[in-house]
C-alpha cells in the first residue's frame, strides 16, 4: 500500500543516517572532542552540555513529528471522525508551555556560556594543589602565508612551527602583517583572529605532551591551505633545552632577512636567535600598512601555487 | 586593448564553459528567429509590468542560477573527494566557492522567493498588480543585469575570489587587484537597487491595496511573511549599499576606508557586512516559513494553528535579526562582555523559531495529511531544519564558537537552514503554485522522485560535515590533505551528486508536465482545498487578476466563499478596470546602468559616465511620461471570464 510504503521510508530515514554516520565516526577520533588542554577542555564541556539539550529537543520534535504523520495521514486505515478537527486553531495553555520551555533552555545555556566566555579571557587556572605559573608570552604574527612565533623573554623566533612547555599557560599575542587570519590549534582550544593594526590575546595550554596541528583557519587567499604549523608540546626541561639550543645555534633574524620573509608566498620552517619585534610592530598604526606598501607589486600577481601540495609544513 | 587581455585564458574548464555558453546563445537566437518569436518576447515579456510575468522571469532566472551555483558546488565536491586528481588549483577553487556563495544567496534564494511573492502576494490580497508596477519591472531588470554582470566575470576579466563575505583587507585593491572583486561589488550594487525597490513596493502594496474589509490580521500567512521581510529589506539593504559603495570608492577611486594604509579600518567591513548579512539570512527564511505554513494548512486541510502567534513570532524574529550580527565574528576579540550579550541575543532567536515549529506540528494534529509533492517538501523541512537550528544555537554560544567558527561545522549549519529551509520552500512553493502560474500541475510521480533524491542527497552531503568540523577541518580549504578527513568527504560528495540528480529530475519534470500534464479547468487546483484568494481566480489568471474583488473579513476567506457559492466574478458588480501599460523604459534604464557598472568594473570611466548619463536621461523621460494606463472595458472582462469559467 502506498501510504504504508511512505511511512516506512519516513521513519527509516533519520535513525538510519545517524547510525551510518556515528559508526563511521566512532573510528575517527575527532580533535575537538578529544581535548588536550584546559581551554579545549572547557570548550568541550560546554559543547557536551549543550549537546544534551539539543538531543532532547531533537528527540521531542522528531517524536511529535512521527506521531502526527502516522496518526493523521488521510488514508490511515481505521481513521475515526474525532481524528479530524479542521477548526482547531489555538490553545493558550499549551502555547504558553512551549514558549516558556525554550526560554528556560536558553537561560540554562546562557549561564555556562557567559562564565566560559569570561574564563577564556584569563590564563587557565592551575589544578588544585599546583603552583600558579606565569603565562609564557608568545607573539604569533601572520604574513601571507606563514607564521612567525616570537618568544620575547627567550629572545628567539620560529617560522612555521611552535614549541611550548606543557602545564603552563601560553599567552599568545596575535597580530598580522597583512590579511586577516586566525590562530587555531583545535586540540588545545578555539581560534582568534590575527589582524594588522590590532593585537588580540589568546590563552591556550597543553596538558599532554605531543605534536598537535595548528593552522590559520580564516581564509586569506591563494596560499591559505598551506598556512599550517605543528605545535610541539614538551616537558619544561625539554622545552628549556630546545630554547638553549636555538639561542646558541640559530642565526639572528636580521631586518633584511625578516623583510625577505614578509614577501607574500610560502616558506619553510626557520629558527632565529632574535625576534622581529624590535624592527616592526605590526599591531601599531604606524606599521600596519608596512607590508602592503613594501610589496604592492608582488600582491598584484597571482602566485599560481601549483606546487602547494609539496609544501614542507604539511608533512 | 586586445581582447585576450580581458578574456580569461588558459583554463580548460573555462574554455568549455565559453564554448557551451556561445552554443546555447546561438541556439536561443536561432529558435527565436526560426519561430518568429522576437516580437512576442519583446511585447509579452521584456516590456511587461504584469506582476505574474515578472514573477515567472524571476523564477526562471533563479533556476538558472541554481544550476550555475550547483555546478560550482559539484566541482568543489569533486575536488574535495579526489584531491589527488588535481582537478582544481587553489586559485580556481577560491573563485568557485566565492561565486557559489554569492550566487546562491543573492541571485538564487532571494530572486526565487521574490518571484513567488510577485506572483502570489497580489493574488492573496485581492490586488490587481503591485502598487508601483513600473518600479516592479525596474527592480526585475536591475536584478537581471546585476546577475548577468556577476556571471560573466569568469569568462571576462576573472571571477572574484575573496569569499561571498568579501572581507577586507583581502578584498581591497592592494591584495585583490583587477576586475574580479569589482564584479562582486557592482553586481551586488546593481541588483541591490532592485531588492530595495521591491521591498518598498511590496510593503506599500500590502499596506495599501488589500481587498475591502481585509485587516492586517486577516492576511494569509505568506503575505504576512512578505510584509515582515519587506521591512527587513528596507532597513537592512541600505547598509549593504553603503558598505559596497565605500569599498568601491576604495578600490576604484583610491579612498582608504577599509585599507591597511592610511589608517583605514578593515574590521569595519565585517561589521557593516553582517549588519546587513544577518538580517539577510532572515530575508530568505521568513518567506520560506510563510510558504510552509500555507502548504501545510492546505494539505492538512486544517486551519493554521496559532495564526496570531505565527505572525508575532515573525515580527520578533525580524527585530532580533538586527541585534545578533556580532555572532559572525565572536573571534575578533571584542571581549567577554560583548560576546556574552550577543550570545544571549542569538540564542533568543531560537525561542520564536521553536514556537513556530510547535505550531506547525500542532497544525498537523487532528488533521488529514495528504502527501502531495509540495507537502512532502514542507514536511521534510521540519526535522531537517531542526538539525540546523540546534547547531545554530551551539554556534551562538561564543566560547564554543571559537572551536566551530570557520570550520565545516559552520558550513553544515547554514546549509541545513538554507537548503532545508529556503530551497525546500522554493520547491514546495513552486510546485504548489505551479498550476496557478502555468495552468497545469507538475507530475506528482516524477516530483516524488526528485524529492527523495534531493532529500537523501542533502542529508548524506551535509550531515557528515558536522563531524568534519568537529575534527578540525576548516572551511574554504581547497584540498583534503589530512587522511582522516577523506572518507567523510567522499560520502559528502556522493550526497551532493544525489542532490544534483534530484535537481535534474525536477527540471525534467517541468518539461514532462508541459507536454503531458492535464490542463487545469478550475482555479482551485488542489482538489478544491484552496483556502486563500489566489485559488479563487480562474486558471490561467486573467491579467487583471480579479473581475470583482470579494469582501474579506476573516482568514482563509475562500473557504467561506466556496460555502456560499461566491466567486470573483459577480456580474452585477462589474466595473471597468484600470491597468498599467507595458513599457520598454525599465529594461532600457537598467541596461544603461548595467553598462555603467560594467564600465566601472574595468575602470573604463567613459563607459561608466556614458551609462550614468543614459540613466539620468531615462529618469527625465520617466518624469515626463504621462501614460496613466488604460481601462479594461466591462465587455472584455465578461468575455474573458465567461471563456475561463466555461459559462
Ligand atoms: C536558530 C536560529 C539560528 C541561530 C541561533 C544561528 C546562529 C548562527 C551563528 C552563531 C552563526 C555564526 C557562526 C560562525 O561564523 O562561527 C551562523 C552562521 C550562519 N547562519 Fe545561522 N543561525 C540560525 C539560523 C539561521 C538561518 C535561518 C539561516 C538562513 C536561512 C542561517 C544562515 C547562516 C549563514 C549563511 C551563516 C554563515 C555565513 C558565513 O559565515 O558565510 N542561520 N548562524
Ligand atoms: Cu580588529
Ligand atoms: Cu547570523
Amino acid at each position: 500500500m502506498k501510504a504504508k510504503h511512505l511511512r516506512n521510508r519516513w521513519l527509516g530515514l533519520l535513525p538510519l543516517s545517524l547510525i551510518i554516520f556515528l559508526s563511521g565516526c566512532g573510528q575517527l577520533e575527532m580533535t575537538i572532542l578529544d581535548p588536550k588542554g584546559p581551554v579545549s577542555q572547557m570548550q568541550y564541556d560546554l559543547i557536551v552540555y549543550a549537546f544534551w539539550f539539543m538531543i532532547g529537543i531533537i528527540v521531542v520534535v522528531f517524536a511529535l513529528f512521527a506521531y502526527m504523520l502516522i496518526k493523521y495521514r488521510e488514508n490511515r486505515p481505521g481513521r475515526k471522525d474525532k481524528d479530524y478537527d479542521p477548526n482547531l486553531h489555538g490553545n493558550t495553555m499549551i502555547e504558553i508551555v512551549w514558549t516558556v520551555i525554550p526560554f528556560i533552555i536558553v537561560a540554562l545555556l546562557s549561564i555556562p556560556t557567559v562564565t566560559t566566555n569570561y574564563a577564556l579571557e584569563k590564563p587557565p587556572e592551575p589544578e588544585a594543589g599546583e603552583e600558579v605559573k606565569e603565562p609564557l608570552v608568545i607573539h604569533a604574527t601572520t604574513a601571507d602565508w606563514k607564521w612567525f612565533f616570537s618568544y620575547p623573554e627567550q629572545d628567539i623566533e620560529t617560522v612555521n612551527y611552535l614549541h611550548i612547555p606543557t602545564d603552563r599557560p601560553i599567552e599568545f599575542r596575535l597580530t598580522s602583517a597583512d590579511s586577516m587570519s586566525a590562530l587555531w590549534i583545535p586540540a588545545l582550544g578555539g581560534q582568534k583572529y590575527n589582524m594588522a593594526g590590532m593585537r588580540t590575546k589568546l590563552y591556550l595550554q597543553a596538558d599532554e605532551e605531543g605534536i598537535y596541528d595548528g593552522r590559520n583557519s580564516n581564509f586569506n587567499g591563494e596560499g591559505f591551505a598551506a598556512q599550517t604549523f605543528k605545535v610541539h608540546a614538551e616537558g619544561e626541561d625539554e622545552f628549556n633545552a630546545w630554547v638553549e639550543e636555538v639561542s646558541s645555534e640559530a642565526p639572528e633574524l636580521t631586518r633584511e632577512r625578516y623583510n625577505e620573509l614578509l614577501k607574500p608566498g610560502l616558506t619553510d620552517k626557520e629558527t632565529f636567535s632574535s625576534t622581529h619585534l624590535e624592527y616592526l610592530q605590526h599591531h601599531t598604526n604606524e606599521d600596519m600598512g608596512y607590508v602592503v606598501e613594501q610589496y604592492r607589486d608582488l600582491f598584484k600577481e597571482k602566485l599560481h601555487l601549483y606546487e602547494i601540495e609539496k609544501q614542507e609544513t604539511w608533512k | 586593448m586586445h581582447i585576450t587581455d580581458i578574456l580569461v585564458t588558459g583554463e580548460p574548464i573555462i574554455y568549455g564553459a565559453m564554448v557551451s555558453m556561445v552554443l546555447v546563445g546561438i541556439a536561443l537566437l536561432f529558435l527565436l528567429t526560426y519561430f518568429k518569436k522576437w516580437g512576442w518576447l519583446w511585447r509579452e515579456w521584456l516590456t511587461t509590468v504584469d506582476h505574474k510575468k515578472i514573477g515567472v522571469m524571476y523564477i526562471l532566472s533563479a533556476l538558472l542560477m541554481l544550476f550555475r551555483g550547483g555546478v560550482d558546488a559539484m566541482m568543489m565536491r569533486v575536488q574535495l573527494a579526489f584531491p589527488d586528481l588535481g582537478f582544481l588549483n587553489s586559485q580556481h577553487y577560491n573563485e568557485i566557492f566565492t561565486t557559489h556563495g554569492t550566487i546562491m544567496i543573492i541571485f538564487m534564494a532571494m530572486p526565487f522567493l521574490i518571484g513567488l511573492m510577485n506572483i502570489i502576494v497580489p493574488l492573496q490580497i485581492g490586488a490587481r498588480d503591485f502598487a508601483f508596477p513600473y518600479l516592479n519591472a525596474l527592480s526585475f531588470w536591475s536584478f537581471f543585469f546585476g546577475m548577468a554582470l556577476f556571471n560573466i566575470s569568469f569568462v571576462i576579466g576573472g571571477a572574484p575570489d575573496a569569499g561571498w563575505t568579501s572581507y577586507t583587507p583581502l578584498s581591497g585593491a592592494a591584495m585583490s587587484p583587477g576586475p574580479g572583486q569589482n564584479f562582486y561589488l557592482m553586481g551586488l550594487q546593481l541588483s541591490g537597487i532592485g531588492t530595495l525597490a521591491t521591498g518598498i513596493n511590496l510593503m506599500v502594496t500590502i499596506l495599501k491595496m488589500r481587498a475591502p474589509g481585509m485587516k492586517l490580521f486577516h492576511m494569509p500567512i505568506f503575505t504576512w511573511s512578505t510584509l515582515v521581510t519587506s521591512f527587513i529589506i528596507v532597513f537592512a539593504f541600505p547598509i549593504l549599499t553603503v558598505a559596497l559603495a565605500l569599498l568601491t570608492l576604495d578600490r576604484i577611486f583610491g579612498s582608504q576606508f577599509f585599507t591597511l594604509t592610511g589608517e583605514g579600518m578593515p574590521m569595519m567591513w565585517a561589521n557593516l557586512f553582517w549588519m546587513w548579512g544577518h538580517p539577510e539570512v532572515y530575508i530568505v527564511i521568513l518567506p520560506a516559513f510563510g510558504i510552509f505554513s500555507e502548504v501545510i494548512a492546505t494539505f492538512a486541510k486544517k486551519r493554521l494553528f496559532g495564526y496570531n502567534v505565527m505572525v508575532w513570532s515573525m515580527i520578533v524574529i525580524a527585530l532580533l535579526s538586527f541585534l545578533v550580527w556580532v555572532h559572525h565574528f565572536f573571534t575578533m576579540g571584542a571581549g567577554a562582555f560583548v560576546n556574552s550579550i550577543f550570545s544571549i541575543s542569538t540564542m533568543l532567536i531560537a525561542v520564536p523559531t521553536g514556537v513556530k515549529i510547535f505550531n506547525w506540528l500542532a497544525t498537523l494534529y487532528k488533521s488529514k495529511i495528504e502527501f502531495t509533492v509540495p507537502m512532502m517538501w514542507s514536511l521534510a523541512f521540519i526535522p531537517s531544519f531542526i538539525l540546523g537550528g540546534v547547531t545554530g544555537v551551539m554556534l551562538g554560544m561564543a566560547a564554543a564558537d571559537y572551536q566551530f567558527h570557520n570550520s565545516y561545522f559552520l558550513i553544515a549549519h547554514f546549509h541545513y537552514v538554507l537548503i532545508a529551509g529556503t530551497v525546500f520552500a522554493c520547491f514546495a512553493g513552486l510546485t504548489f503554485w505551479y498550476p496557478k502560474m502555468f495552468g497545469h500541475k507538475m507530475n506528482e510521480r516524477i516530483g516524488k522522485w526528485a524529492f527523495w533524491l534531493f532529500f537523501f542527497g542533502f542529508h548524506v552531503c551535509f550531515f557528515p560535515q558536522y563531524f568534519l568540523g568537529l575534527d578540525g577541518m576548516p572551511r574554504r580549504l581547497f584540498i583534503t590533505n589530512v587522511a582522516e578527513w577523506l572518507p567523510l568527504n567522499v560520502i559528502s560528495t556522493v550526497g551532493a551528486f544525489g542532490m544534483g540528480l534530484g535537481f535534474m529530475v525536477f527540471v525534467y519534470n517541468v518539461y514532462y508536465s508541459f507536454r503531458y500534464s492535464e490542463r487545469e479547468t478550475t482555479g482551485d487546483s488542489w482538489n478544491g482545498n484552496g483556502r486563500t484568494l489566489e485559488w479563487a481566480t480562474t486558471t490561467p489568471v486573467p491579467y487583471y487578476n480579479f473581475a470583482t474583488v470579494p469582501y474579506v473579513d476573516e482568514i482563509d476567506p475562500y473557504l467561506r466563499m466556496k460555502e456560499e457559492g461566491k466567486t470573483t466574478y459577480e456580474e452585477s458588480e462589474l466595473k471597468p478596470i484600470h491597468m498599467p501599460s507595458y513599457t520598454a523604459q525599465p529594461i532600457l534604464f537598467m541596461a544603461l546602468l548595467g553598462l555603467a557598472s560594467f564600465g566601472l568594473v574595468f575602470e573604463w570611466m567613459y563607459v561608466a559616465i556614458f551609462g550614468l548619463i543614459g540613466g539620468v536621461i531615462m529618469m527625465i523621460v520617466r518624469s515626463f511620461d504621462y501614460d496613466d494606463g488604460y481601462y479594461v472595458p466591462v465587455d472584455e472582462i465578461k468575455r474573458t471570464e465567461k471563456k475561463a469559467r466555461g459559462l
